[in-house]
């Protein structure tokens, strides 16, 4: 491997220990929550409970959604190492608009809630919910955000060493969001559909 | 969530509407309680160091100094309810509780006997870090040991929120962080500074604070037992404690007089750095950041000697190696102001959050975010310096070298 090369891959190695050790703090942040929103998961305060409010084939939608994105997301790294550009495109504008239509679900989701009067002031089984699910949905607009400057990064000034290593951070951050995504699914909706 | 708590209404902690303050409780001492091994641990570091040093001896076994080292950040996570043994949880999760925290005990000492090793056999000098380290190494010891009193829940029921327990905590914060605080700037002050601190007024400051420390909080554990409860500004003159808060009292002068030495020193030695000036290793240490000039140079080694063991400055040094004279290119990061830039806007916008000023803080937050994608894009980021400048200033930082 030439130096240049070996430099390269040094400095995408290094890179990506601090984006790990950042993912294990965001792994702790996560935890956190899903263990409040346990502990409070009947704390209804006479008001509505999971199974109330909600609405499983939203969820299921979401759901699907998301883990297409997190496909085509891994679909978009394939191209960037064969350096197939047409794809290289496609597949990271499907990761970004299936993001998109992820949160506009989601988004919808919690204003029909507050609408109704459930937000997350309304009970502390409600303020978990929308801290726990909200902040794995405002992660996913982070990630939109970085997905779409690197987008336009990428269109301005092509493929670089540089880009490459970002687009493969991003990829891990990605595919973190949809791995939590599936603890929410889990925890959240399929275990007050079941118990 | 108690930001949400206090500022949208949420209730996750409140008493009312299916809020939780018991939660809370756990959450902050599971955070709580690792956060003071956060504390302990560099000190540890800061203490292993300084005693091989002065003892002239390597530190004895260093694997298992790592080894306990994980094993304390580990069980760390594990020992968090006995900071409210009292609070309900039951006999059955008291009793888990109190046996990960004497466990956790263990690797401590493991450390603990791995300095007293090293100190064994070496030739010890009693300069003001290796005073330091003897003192913190009496005092932590017998703050641990209260420590370990207390992860019995029985004993606990009694202690809790004694005077007992305020002298164990600020025994492990005095003695142990803040000692290893001290004896990291007595060690360290001449790597970065070229002058020593003054050593008597480095010694008068110990003792202040060691005797200080002893008679300030020694009473408080005698009171702690005697059922003397925390939080309260005065106690019943009829309980015929206050012979022994007049002891605590003096500790506190004296202590005070330790800051004072303190300061002076440092006032004195800055006064006198000329008379006080040393070399580049002025403690004949063991480790690499002894072999660099002092003012250090900003890329600090001028050449990446291969090294092959631990201590190996002290390795040089024996095999009379000198360092290699081939300089080569050193590739430098640009300064950037953006570090600064990102830290105000963040510190805006906690400030605004807490005081509710919220045009502020939604104005500091994008700024926060356009800042970040900034630094994100920036392409030029580094700068060469070429291997006759390195010749250059290293001649210049070393003199005579040949």
């Amino acid at each position: 491997m030439s130096e240049a090369a070996t430099e390269q891959k040094q400095l995408l190695k290094r890179t990506s220990i601090g984006f790990w050790l950042y993912l294990m703090t965001d792994c702790l942040l996560f935890a956190s929550l899903f263990a409040t929103y346990v502990v409070m998961r009947d704390a209804t305060a006479g008001g509505p409970s999971g199974i109330d409010i909600f609405e499983m084939p939203l969820v299921l939608a979401e759901t699907i959604i998301l883990l297409t994105s997190s496909l085509a997301c891994g679909l978009a790294l394939v191209a960037l190492a064969t350096k197939n550009m047409r794809q290289l495109l496609v597949t990271l504008s499907l990761t970004f608009m299936l993001g998109a239509a992820f949160l506009v679900i989601e988004i919808s989701e919690f204003a029909k809630l507050i609408g109704e009067g459930y937000g997350p002031q309304a009970s502390g089984f409600l303020s978990a919910f929308f801290t726990l699910v909200g902040t794995h949905g405002a992660h996913v607009f982070i990630g939109l955000l970085w997905l779409a400057i690197l987008f336009a990064t990428f269109i301005r000034r092509g493929i670089t060493d540089k880009l490459t290593r970002q687009l493969t951070l991003f990829g891990l951050f990605w595919h973190f969001l949809d791995l939590i995504w599936i603890f929410v699914f889990t925890v959240v909706y399929l275990m007050e559909v079941v118990t | 969530m108690l930001t949400l708590d206090r500022t949208i209404g949420t209730h996750f902690f409140t008493s009312d509407m299916g809020g939780n303050p018991m939660m809370y409780v756990n959450l902050i001492w599971a955070w709580g309680h690792p956060e003071v091994y956060i504390l302990i641990l560099p000190a540890f570091g800061v203490f292993s160091e300084v005693v091989s040093t002065f003892s002239r001896k390597r530190l004895f076994g260093y694997t298992s100094m790592v080894i306990a080292i994980m094993a304390i950040t580990l069980l760390s996570f594990t020992v968090w309810l006995h900071h409210f043994f009292t609070m309900g949880a039951g006999a059955n999760v008291n009793a888990f509780f109190g046996i990960m925290t004497m466990i956790i005990a263990v690797p401590t000492g493991v450390k603990v006997f791995n300095w007293l090793f090293t100190m064994f056999r070496g030739r010890i000098s009693f300069k003001t870090p290796m005073l330091w380290f003897m003192g913190f190494i009496t005092t932590f010891t017998i703050g641990g040991v209260t420590g370990v009193l207390m992860a019995v829940p029985g004993i606990d029921f009694q202690v809790h929120n004694s005077l007992f327990l305020v002298a164990h905590f600020h025994n492990m914060i005095i003695g142990g962080v803040l000692f290893g605080a001290f004896a990291a700037l007595a060690y360290w002050w001449p790597k970065f500074t070229g002058f020593r601190l003054h050593e008597g007024l480095g010694i008068a400051a110990f003792w202040s604070w060691l005797v200080g420390f002893i008679l300030a909080f020694g009473p408080l554990y005698i009171l702690g037992l005697m059922g003397a409860v925390r939080r309260l500004d005065s106690y019943d003159a009829s309980l015929g404690w206050q012979g022994l808060f007049i002891v605590a009292g003096v500790g506190v002068a004296i202590i005070l007089l330790g800051v004072f030495f303190q300061v002076l020193q440092l006032a004195y030695s800055i006064w006198k750095r000329k008379e006080l000036a040393v070399g580049p290793d002025p403690w004949d240490a063991r480790t690499l950041e002894w072999a660099i000039s002092t003012p250090i140079a900003e890329y600090n080694f001028a050449t990446l000697d291969e090294v092959h063991e631990r201590d190996a400055f002290w390795a040089f040094k024996q095999s009379g190696k000198h360092r290699s004279a081939a300089y080569h290119d050193i590739t430098m990061p640009k300064n950037s102001g953006f570090g600064v830039l990102i830290a105000g806007a963040a510190f805006l916008v906690g400030f605004a959050v807490i005081w509710h000023v919220w045009w502020l803080a939604v104005i500091a937050f994008v700024v926060l975010i356009v800042l970040i994608i900034c630094v994100g894009m920036r392409e030029d980021i580094e700068r060469t310096i070429p291997a006759e400048r390195v010749a250059t200033i290293e001649n210049k930082l070393w003199g005579h070298r040949s």
